[in-house]
């Protein structure tokens, strides 16, 4: 069917044992939608990148991920919500280079080029949403091997 | 079925359509057995085109018994949206227009239409109409249901063959024993260097090479887009261990590199490819040598 | 000291001595506390064992972010410092697209196809004039 939203799953982000889940669920989701080994790739590593975020700057959270489809592509959206204190530049935050953890400072804006829809929700004080959307563009490829 | 009960007063038109259309069911197959988009994709018999035509009357009376006639996403039509799809994709293969596939899709309104009306006939003439309005949108919808799913199998088939368009543009040629080139014709878009590099990293890995060599001679121009590319895809070459030189940078395009500021430095580049072939053999420890004067026999 | 052994470094993370240079082997999904332990271990091995090489051979490895592209980096700058090199093995063409996409290309890095090539490269002299990812290891 055609609808807009399936159903969501959650996973609790509050140790790095949580990124592995994070991780492995989102690589099990996007190969199930029939994502190429790429792609999926890419959107496991923007998904590590944020889950990071969340426990890191956040204080923990959590993710969810629910099915998409639109005009006959479907794509799976996944949200990283934290009740933290938030971003006060989030300007500063998407460049690359800002760092206030340990990584090289590509978090928020590397994760943003992995991705097909990025959208951040954050204000100083009450926590910060990342919600990023990534669509089978393509159809699975049939490779054979020469 | 959940919404047998939920249906308004049985006397909507929506379900005087259903009660018609259940009634009808045989002679309107029959009579859409005749008409061209049947006959022509069931061929093997007539019962085959009737059998055909039953589903697609069935479902369009679950479609009015959900009261949903204006609905291409009813539930009613998931059953027949498979056939439909088959439906059009033969009368497309068959060199029909798609404007000419929707009109014979229209075309199977007016034999219900006139039964319809050999049945209401002795009703009230507001009943009448309301019902013929009833059928006519829902045999609308049908038609829009019909031209979607075409139109999705359609634009499958086009993202299809500009994959295979955009991998038979980028062959991977094995130059020597780890060694690989990429011969570049052509414009750079993003997609496309998205193929040539996943192309170029997938045969590196293949083939073992040590050198990728990306000829561009036959780019037309390069932009600060596809600078960034290529220099994407030579960082991407080296993360796996492999070295990539460019080639084929005509007089124009280093002109134009420079005049936008662009640092290839880190990019090893050769002016043509049998240089950059020439840099990666000597790196690799092979030695060329002319033939030996007179020596125009090898063995 | 032909005699290969191996330890277990770092939890679940096999580490093995082939003569003068350690043979790491990536596997899976690392924790991050898994990383940051290897990453101590390595230079305490290296001072123990006086090799003058590393080879981390990430072939079975699915996914490399900021962080893990980050510890990789750090082994190398740190067995610099020790006076031993490191390579990075088998990277997959994925991984590496997303690497290059996400803005990490670890310009530092000494990369090789495989660990074989890797060896290969580490048995060359340092200075060698075709050490394939050996650029930007100056300063």
């Amino acid at each position: 069917m055609d609808t807009a939203a399936g159903v969501g799953t959650r996973l609790p982000i509050r140790s790095d044992m949580d990124l592995v889940w994070v991780r492995q669920h989102v690589r099990q989701a996007a190969a199930e939608l029939g994502f190429s080994l790429v792609d999926q790739t890419k959107l496991v590593t923007a998904a590590s990148e944020l889950a990071r975020n969340t426990l890191v700057h956040g204080g923990g959270g959590e993710m969810e991920a629910s099915h998409v489809a639109a005009g006959g592509n479907r794509g799976l959206r996944l949200t990283f919500s934290d009740t933290g204190p938030g971003i006060d530049d989030l300007d500063r935050a998407l460049s690359d280079g800002y760092t206030s953890g340990g990584g090289l400072g590509m978090g928020l804006g590397g994760a943003r080029r992995l991705v097909h829809e990025f959208t951040v929700e954050t204000a100083p004080g009450s926590g910060t949403s990342v919600r990023v959307t990534s669509w089978v563009s393509r159809p699975p490829r049939p490779r054979e091997d020469v | 079925m959940p919404q047998h009960e939920t249906g308004g007063a049985p006397g909507t038109p929506a379900h005087e359509v259903r009660d018609f259309l259940r009634r009808r069911s045989e002679e309107i197959a029959q009579r859409w057995a005749d008409e061209p988009l049947f006959r022509t994709v069931f061929t093997v018999s007539r019962e085959e085109a009737v059998e055909a035509g039953r589903a697609v009357v069935d479902a369009l009376a679950r479609v009015a018994d959900s009261q949903r006639v204006e609905d291409p996403d009813a539930a009613g039509f998931t059953a027949v949206r498979e056939q439909l799809a088959r439906m059009g994709a033969a009368r497309s293969r068959a060199g029909l227009s798609t404007t000419q596939v929707a009109s014979e899709l229209a075309a199977l309104r007016p034999p219900v239409d006139k039964l319809l009306v050999a049945d209401l006939e002795r009703e009230r003439p507001e009943s009448l109409r309301e019902c013929s309005t009833a059928l006519t949108v829902l045999m609308g919808t049908l038609r829009l249901v019909a031209m979607q799913t075409a139109l999705s199998e359609i634009q499958a088939l086009t993202d299809r063959q500009r994959l295979q368009l955009l991998e038979v543009a980028t062959p991977v040629i094995k130059l020597w024993d780890g060694i690989v080139a990429v011969p570049l014709i052509g414009t750079l878009d993003s997609a496309r260097s998205q193929v040539v590099m996943e192309t170029l990293l997938n045969a590196v890995v293949d083939q073992h090479a040590r050198f990728a060599i990306l000829d561009i001679t036959g780019v037309p121009t390069v932009d600060s887009l596809v600078a960034q590319h290529l220099m994407k895809t030579v960082a991407a070459v080296r993360l796996m261990g492999a070295e990539c030189v460019v080639s084929g940078i005509r007089p124009a395009i280093a002109q134009t590199i420079v005049h936008l500021g662009l640092d290839l430095g880190t990019v090893r580049t050769r002016a043509g490819l049998a240089d950059a072939l020439a840099h990666c053999l000597d790196e690799l420890g092979a030695n060329i040598v002319a033939a030996a004067p007179g020596g125009a026999d090898r063995k | 000291m032909n005699e290969a052994f191996s330890h277990p470094v770092a939890g679940q993370v096999p580490v093995l001595r082939l003569g003068d240079v350690l043979l790491v082997t990536l596997q899976g999904d690392l924790h991050d506390s898994m990383a940051h332990r290897l990453q101590q271990d390595i230079s305490e091995t290296i001072v123990r064992s006086g090799v003058t090489g590393v080879v981390i051979d990430i072939s079975g490895v699915e996914m490399v972010d900021s962080f893990l592209g980050r510890v990789l980096a750090e082994i190398a700058a740190q067995s610099a410092l020790l006076a031993a090199r490191t390579v990075v093995a088998g990277m997959r063409p994925a991984v590496a697209i997303t690497l290059v996409e996400l803005g990490l290309t670890l310009p530092g890095l000494r990369t090789a196809l495989t660990t074989e090539a890797a060896l290969e490269s580490l048995a060359r002299p340092v200075a060698g004039p075709r050490s394939g990812g050996g650029r930007g290891e100056s300063p």
